[in-house]
């Protein structure tokens, strides 16, 4: 952002790695806060109280690592990527969050708010989801805990992401098209707050980002945290040294907040975020709000927005229904601010490319979403040979097959008739 | 104009609430601005600032979060059509001033996009009284309340009845004009039937506010208002009257019906 000057972001950057965000007003520099009805306020400040009593108090961090170890699967593995390595001419490590139960990072976030309604005596949640991997999350970790859980989905999503659709009625959740507005993630937010808004009290609200009013953006950044202490340890041990760049696909931005925060202090280590450039820069093509966004506030929080000159929100594309939001946590706003993170965009095209790629050199078939992170990855490679990658493997595949049905394998059975005598 | 005889703006609502309240709640109505038809929009103004004591204009905004589905309906229908903040202010500013006070409703973004030192300056020449920013809690609002305050324009808070009682006393310190108390919590336009708790909860923010409280979200019906005259200084009514204007009925017929004690 231009506005800020370098004194600034030196500023920035030194109380980021010092550990003062977000602040006591629910700030990450000048970004966050809590912009919400007043309906919420005390449902919000009860959350807060919430975390502050529990979050780090031994005893829930006790239940919540051995959920993370006996039910989620954690830590989960850093592969050595050899083939994708060979091909790019660099040292490749995939953290493979893909592996987790339920098959994204999104669990790990899930299963810790899950935790946390119940201790908070909430007697059911309400949760939003894009590409339905928060709301099949969600789902398992309510069914884990005991709450009745109800998802909100935009219309458009469910029928991108049909197979997620059938997997949270599977787990017992309560899935609710939203027809209105953008029928994506956004539309899903707006509808769970609506939801929430009804019953302040007895509902618990479990955001699946790093995004909306404090304390989520810090709620869901503590949970992921765990994505980056693993790999930043598993590195060191198998690798022998941190990596030259860190790589991941942002949307919302909790699987990259999550695998960046625990390597902000380390200077040498460059960090890149990858947003999703769908079809192209014009508003309404893509989804890449840091790339392309100017200031506003949207859904809570005071950060980075795809919008028009009049601050309505627009539209966003893009082929994984996970980066398809208009925002993006006020965390990552302030790391591109304080100069730490670039943020940088992958076309659909590109996308898909390495999807085909991922599979093929490593039989791993990534989500769409993280898919962004390996084409993002392969470009950095391209212009810094002979360096040391380190990749958010956010989640898999399987969810992403309508799409890939529609694409790829297309391609690949229409070649495969071609190729017939 | 000598300043010995102007009146604040948010005192020009304060006293059109208390001046109709003599006579039961005064009516606050909410349209959204240039809808159903942008065309109608001076009309429609005239037509209900005529039989209101208040009007609440609504800025669309594509992420209505606090509303319920007629007025997000409502604003995507006025957006389509091209309504913006600006064109708001230029019509206000270019047709004839109505008697009742007008307020404008938006949420935050398009305020922050239009600037608040130009958005004060603007809503002044538009003759804006005051601004209701259903997703500004006043401890988000400084910045926007001094540039506002420096007019003597006033930005309302909201109260609900889930206030602490600490809380509800900053808010109504802080709101000016009146203070917007919400009956219920979730989101506009469901009708509510105004229990005995509500009642209460209204009587316990008039005995805080310096400034008139007016109820609102679910106001539909006369027997509402009848029902809470005594406990409000106002109501509110919001979806309830834009289903009225999308039907294309007489919004004043409409309003006058709502005052109890009329045929």
């Amino acid at each position: 952002m231009s506005s800020v000057m370098v004194h600034d972001r030196k500023r920035l950057l030194a109380d980021s790695i010092a550990g003062k965000f977000p602040d006591a007003r629910g700030r990450f520099g000048p970004f966050g806060g809590r912009y919400v009805p007043e309906t919420l306020i005390p449902a919000i400040e009860r959350l807060e109280a919430g975390l502050r009593a529990h979050l780090h108090a031994p005893d829930f961090q006790r239940e919540l690592a051995e959920e993370l170890h006996s039910w989620v699967g954690r830590p989960t593995a850093l592969t050595h990527a050899r083939r994708l390595g060979a091909r790019w001419g660099a040292d490749v490590w995939l953290k493979r969050e893909d592996l987790a139960h339920t098959g994204a990072h999104k669990i790990n976030n899930a299963i810790g708010q899950a935790l946390l309604a119940k201790r908070l005596g909430a007697t059911r949640v309400v949760a939003e989801t894009g590409a339905g991997q928060h709301g099949v999350a969600s789902a398992a970790a309510c069914a884990r805990v005991g709450l009745p859980c109800t998802v909100y989905m935009g219309a458009v999503d469910m029928e991108r992401q049909a197979p997620n659709v059938g997997r949270m009625r599977l787990l017992g959740a309560e899935v609710v098209p939203v027809t209105e507005g953008d029928k994506t993630l956004r539309a899903a937010v707006d509808e769970a707050l609506r939801d929430w808004v009804a019953d302040p009290l007895g509902t618990y609200y479990l955001l699946g980002s790093a995004i909306g009013p404090h304390p989520y953006p810090y709620l869901v950044r503590e949970l992921q945290t765990i994505i980056g202490r693993e790999a930043r340890e598993q590195m060191l041990a198998r690798a022998g040294s941190l990596p030259d760049v860190l790589i991941a696909c942002v949307g919302g931005g909790s699987n990259s907040i999550g695998i960046f925060h625990p390597f902000i202090a380390d200077a040498a280590v460059e960090i890149v975020g990858i947003e999703a450039g769908g079809r192209g820069r014009a508003l309404g093509e893509n989804s890449a709000t840091l790339a392309l966004g100017r200031p506003g506030v949207l859904q809570g929080a005071y950060s980075l927005l795809l919008q028009d000159p009049h601050g309505q929100i627009q539209e966003t594309h893009s082929i994984s229904a996970g980066l398809d939001y208009p925002g993006v946590g006020p965390e990552h706003a302030l790391l591109q601010a304080a100069g730490r993170v670039s943020y940088e965009t992958a076309s659909d095209d590109e996308a898909l490319a390495a999807v085909k790629e991922c599979c093929e050199a490593e039989g791993i078939l990534p989500a769409l979403e993280s898919a962004h992170a390996l084409a993002g990855a392969r470009r950095w490679a391209a212009a810094h040979p002979g360096k040391r990658i380190l990749i958010g493997l956010s989640g898999r595949g399987d969810k992403d097959m309508p799409t890939l049905q529609r694409t790829l394998i297309a391609q690949i059975e229409a070649g495969a008739l071609g190729a017939r005598p | 104009m000598t300043v010995a005889t102007t009146t604040a703006p948010h005192e020009r609502i304060s006293a059109a609430i208390r001046a109709a309240a003599a006579q039961g709640p005064a009516l606050v109505a909410f349209m959204t601005a240039g809808y159903p038809r942008r065309e109608a929009f001076r009309a429609q103004l005239a037509a209900v600032a005529g039989a209101a004591d208040v009007v609440e204009i609504g800025v669309p905004f594509t992420d209505p979060m606090a509303d319920g589905v007629t007025i997000q309906r409502s604003s995507r229908g006025a957006l389509a059509q091209g309504v913006t903040l600006r064109w708001i202010l230029d019509e206000l500013a270019a047709m004839p001033q109505v008697e009742a006070p007008l307020l404008l409703m938006s949420y935050l973004n398009p305020l922050l996009a239009f600037g608040y030192a130009d958005l004060a300056a603007a809503a002044e020449r538009a003759r804006v009284a005051g601004f209701i920013v259903p997703d500004l809690p006043f401890d988000e609002g400084g910045e926007l309340a001094a540039a506002l305050d420096a007019r003597g324009i006033a930005l309302v808070q909201m109260a609900t009845p889930v206030t602490t009682a600490e809380r509800l006393a900053q808010v109504c310190g802080a709101s000016r004009g009146f203070v917007y108390a919400v009956t219920m919590t979730g989101t506009t336009g469901k009708n509510v039937a105004v229990p005995e708790a509500v009642m209460a909860y209204l009587d316990r923010v008039r005995a805080v506010s310096r400034v008139p409280v007016c109820a609102g979200f679910g106001i539909r019906s006369r027997e509402q208002v009848a029902r809470l005259a005594g406990h409000v200084d106002g109501v509110v009514v919001g979806s309830a009257l834009v289903e009225v204007l999308e039907r294309g009925e007489d919004p004043a017929a409409w309003l006058r019906a709502l005052r109890p004690g009329t045929a």
